[in-house]
């Protein structure tokens, strides 16, 4: 999306600007936890914050330039939120995606100085927030499995993308240099998002499983699947991941603690990593209700989306928004016209039925948030203490 | 966010500006970009002294006009949504060839334009003065926190390294007879990525234990003991500050 | 007074946490100012023992002391500093954004500042034969030189013992004969952990045989090398047609 200057109003870019710096400050101390992996993180002197946030925003910063073709020429690239929030969690994910677009308005001039705020606060907090609560809630209702993971990743990458869009408009409809229809604009972003969001989706869910397969311990969003797979017995779930054979170990001890050798702890090597998934299963049936809830809600946001195509002016907002799709797709050198392929898609109806899907998304995303907010509170004396 | 990003914009010179410290220059865009786009759009006289503001440091510089113009192409997405805008911007009507056109559209189309063009252009600028690392020394200068920094830092020093792995395994792709060419394809480029993925987070792992081994407590040694005299600063400033009195002039007007 | 070894580690054992043990009890002295290799095969767990030097890894059993200093929590920083380890990949090892900032991480950690500091990153550059290239981004230069630099980086905090993991690595001969040339200049204990056997021959007058997590052999490289049952033991296997008997 990548939003240049003049596009928001002063005002509200201050207001992103604000709201984006406070996600940051945020997601520092957050992030801090989510990688100090290592057992021993203090006594070895330092958190692992800075090289291992610094390699994946790399990493993210790699992978937008890996392009997924599509058909007849045209490709996509991962926007890489969802994969983010997912593989290394939540806050670790919002600060590598803020660095990762920061630098890339200094340093490529893509997305406007001023517009940065609006920028960390769409395309990063959005994308990986609402990414991070519908994997953490679908994680909850859906099978402790490896399939249970990808499913929960690609409904998140889905929604993330159309999410972000729908924030983008918001914040349009309130600091936008120039009104227009919002509500008809908002219609045509989601629908063609949620086909964005679709390869988003697919792409996010492969590679996240091609970790899994790999190094499941890697995956921030799967540590759930190895942490209490000793304490229950379900056959599906034996995979426990090996430990590789070379010096690369020093970090295993995040995978298990409990060395029975000649390992004697002599330091405090006694304490496992800070558990990624904290172990709440008290809100399934919340969640149970919540997607109940969402799917009404769906049904509802479909027939009024497909109920409002009117002529000419909506596919004028129709293709303006397409110009939004390229982008996201924001292909500035080798491939400027590459988008996801949306153009003979955009059928109002299509996009109003599957604006019914982001219905499902918000209102997860809403709902769990509520509830992890509340969660947050309890704990937000320890992590204070940390900084 | 996308291709083309591999190769920075910078072009080595030792021009007045290649030669000022990063962090004054950083604020001097910024300064110069808040002016623009807090001036009223209908003050379309002050837009072209802006222009020619930074077509003076652009000159200084010695960075030539095609340069600058094509980096201008990142801009297009949101030119095609500024195009629009006549149409679809509900309003008075005007008629332009025949073609009947909204007045606010209009407005909105120019101030898009003018708007981003003006900081476009103006970050090129600095991208093409100021060497990369120089550009994060001076967001640090500027008082960006330092974990940021360093974050920012390892980002840029290790991005070539993975951007250099993700070509290496597109080579062993097609080496072996590859060729991605349809969505059916997305399931070995996905396994890549979860390579590349696998491959940095590793890496990352290796350089906390290099740092560790040289003494690493968490906090990086700052290093940058610059002093900044104010001619230089002025002389940096001088950009936002020239184009200050047109921004008051044109709310005057 | 005697000078203590510049490394003494006495029944080291170690199991990861997941029980999977690498080293059974490793004793080894490393005498001020000496060059040794240390040799084995994969898996033997030359790693793990390196890791166990500046105490990234912390002794299940036994014990590491660096110039009469016991590796643990209590000297951690001085330890750190005594302790050199140049890693193999130079990319890991070199993550400044500039040479020189790199060089001079590990001294400014431990306090250093200003000119003090800008003559200490200059000469360990120099010692390497790297001065000219301070300011670059570690990018820019060919493999050989980022492995002399990182070598550098470590020279920089003036240890007590450099410790190399595969130092000839991926080198070009060139690029190798120039970094043998510098280690044979340096004044410091060095510690070799190598495959490369002629490498260990040129550069190490002893050679230590680390296989299945204990000290198997240690003597002169050229005997080592000249015993093949040894070798063959401990799979360890001369290029084809190197006689070590035949290098004067």
């Amino acid at each position: 999306m990548h939003v240049p200057d003049g596009f928001i109003n002063a005002p509200v870019s201050a207001a992103a600007g604000v709201a984006a710096a406070a996600a940051v400050a945020v997601s520092l101390r957050g992030a801090r936890k989510e990688l100090g992996g290592h057992p021993r993180a203090e006594d070895l002197g330092g958190d692992r914050l800075a090289p291992l946030a610094g390699l994946v925003a790399a990493f993210v910063f790699a992978v937008q330039m890996l392009n997924f073709p599509v058909a007849a020429g045209t490709s996509g690239h991962l926007l890489g939120g969802a994969l983010a929030a997912i593989l290394v969690g939540p806050w670790t994910g919002v600060l590598c995606i803020a660095v990762v677009l920061l630098m890339q308005g200094v340093l490529f001039a893509d997305g406007g100085l001023t517009a940065l705020g609006v920028n960390i606060t769409v395309m990063g907090v959005v994308t990986v927030v609402t990414a991070h609560l519908l994997f953490r809630g679908l994680r909850l209702v859906l099978p402790r499995t490896r399939g249970g993971v990808t499913a929960a990743t690609f409904v998140a990458a889905l929604v993330s993308v159309p999410a972000s869009a729908a924030a983008f408009t918001l914040i349009y409809a309130i600091g936008g240099t120039t009104d227009v229809p919002i509500g008809k604009v908002l219609t045509a972003m989601l629908g063609v998002h949620v086909l964005i969001g679709i390869g988003e989706a697919v792409i996010t869910a492969l590679t996240v499983g091609a970790v899994l397969a790999v190094r499941p311990d890697l995956v921030h969003g799967a540590r759930g699947l190895t942490a209490p797979l000793k304490l229950r017995v379900d056959g599906e779930l034996v995979d426990a991941p090996k430990l590789r054979a070379d010096g690369e170990l020093v970090d295993a001890p995040k995978l298990r603690a409990d060395g029975e050798l000649v390992d004697a702890p002599p330091a405090p090597a006694g304490t496992p990593a800070p558990a990624g998934a904290p172990a709440t299963r008290s809100p399934r049936k919340f969640w149970i209700g919540g997607v109940v809830t969402a799917l009404v809600l769906a049904g509802v946001v479909s027939f009024y989306a497909s109920a409002s195509p009117d002529g000419l002016e909506k596919v004028a907002a129709d293709q303006g928004i397409d110009a939004k799709a390229e982008e996201y797709e924001h292909a500035t050198a080798d491939s400027p016209l590459a988008d996801y392929g949306v153009k003979g898609v955009e059928s109002a109806r299509l996009s109003g039925g599957l604006a019914g899907v982001i219905g499902v998304g918000l209102t997860l995303a809403v709902g769990t948030g509520a509830f992890w907010a509340a969660r947050r509170r309890g704990r937000a004396a320890d992590t204070g203490a940390r900084v | 966010m996308g291709a083309g990003h591999a190769h920075h914009l910078y072009r080595r010179g030792d021009s007045p500006v290649h030669g000022l410290p990063p962090h004054t220059k950083l604020a001097a865009v910024l300064g110069f970009v808040l002016v623009v786009v807090t001036t009223p759009r209908e003050a379309v006289w002050a837009f072209a002294c802006y222009a020619a503001l930074l077509a003076a440091v652009a000159a200084l510089a010695r960075v030539p006009a095609g340069f600058l113009l094509s980096r201008l192409a990142i801009e297009i997405p949101f030119v095609a949504f500024a195009v629009l805008m006549p149409f679809v911007v509900p309003g008075e009507q005007t008629t332009v060839l025949g073609v009947s056109l909204s007045v606010p559209g209009l407005w909105g189309a120019w101030n898009i334009l003018a708007k981003g063009t003006l900081g476009v252009a103006a970050s090129v600028l600095l991208a093409a003065t100021t060497e990369l690392r120089s550009l994060v020394l001076g967001l640090q200068r500027l008082g960006l926190p330092s974990p940021l920094v360093q974050i920012a830092s390892f980002m840029i020093r290790y991005g070539d390294v993975i951007t250099d792995e993700m070509r290496r395994m597109s080579v062993a792709r097609r080496s072996r007879g590859f060729e991605a060419s349809g969505v059916r394809h997305w399931g070995v480029l996905a396994k890549s990525a979860g390579a590349l993925f696998i491959r940095s987070y590793e890496r990352g792992e290796r350089v906390h234990l290099a740092m560790i081994s040289r003494g690493y407590t968490g906090t990086m040694p700052v290093l940058d003991a610059a002093t900044t005299t104010r001619t230089t600063w002025a002389r940096a400033l001088a950009l936002p500050l020239a184009a200050l009195p047109i921004r008051l002039l044109a709310l005057l007007g | 007074m005697t000078v203590p070894p510049s490394l003494d580690v006495r029944g080291l054992a170690y199991a990861y946490p997941d029980g999977h043990q690498a080293l059974f009890g490793v004793d080894l002295t490393i005498g001020r100012g000496e060059r040794v290799a240390l040799l084995g095969p994969n898996g033997a767990g030359k790693t793990t023992l390196v890791l166990h030097l500046n105490g990234i890894l912390a002794a299940g059993a036994g014990s590491v002391t660096v110039a009469g200093l016991p590796v643990g929590r209590k000297h951690m920083a001085e330890i750190r500093r005594k302790v050199g380890i140049v890693f193999q990949d130079p990319d890991d090892q070199l993550f400044m954004p500039t040479v020189r900032e790199d060089v001079a991480f590990g001294p400014a950690a431990a306090g250093l500042r200003g000119a003090e500091l800008d003559a200490v990153v200059e000469r360990a550059l120099a010692r390497v034969g790297m001065a000219a290239y301070a300011d670059r981004p570690p990018h820019h230069l060919s493999f050989g030189q980022r492995r002399r630099v990182a070598v550098a980086t470590v020279l920089a905090t003036e240890p007590e013992i450099l410790v190399l993991d595969e130092p000839s690595s991926n080198l070009d001969p060139a690029s190798r004969r120039e970094l043998a040339d510098v280690l044979r200049s340096l004044d410091v204990t060095v510690l070799m952990v190598t495959h490369d056997l002629p490498y260990a021959l040129e550069l190490c007058p002893r050679s230590l045989v680390l296989s299945e997590g204990v000290i198997a052999a240690d003597g002169p490289t050229r005997e080592i090398l000249a015993d093949d049952a040894l070798m063959n033991r401990h799979r360890l296997e001369l290029p084809f047609g190197f006689v070590p008997g035949s290098v004067a």
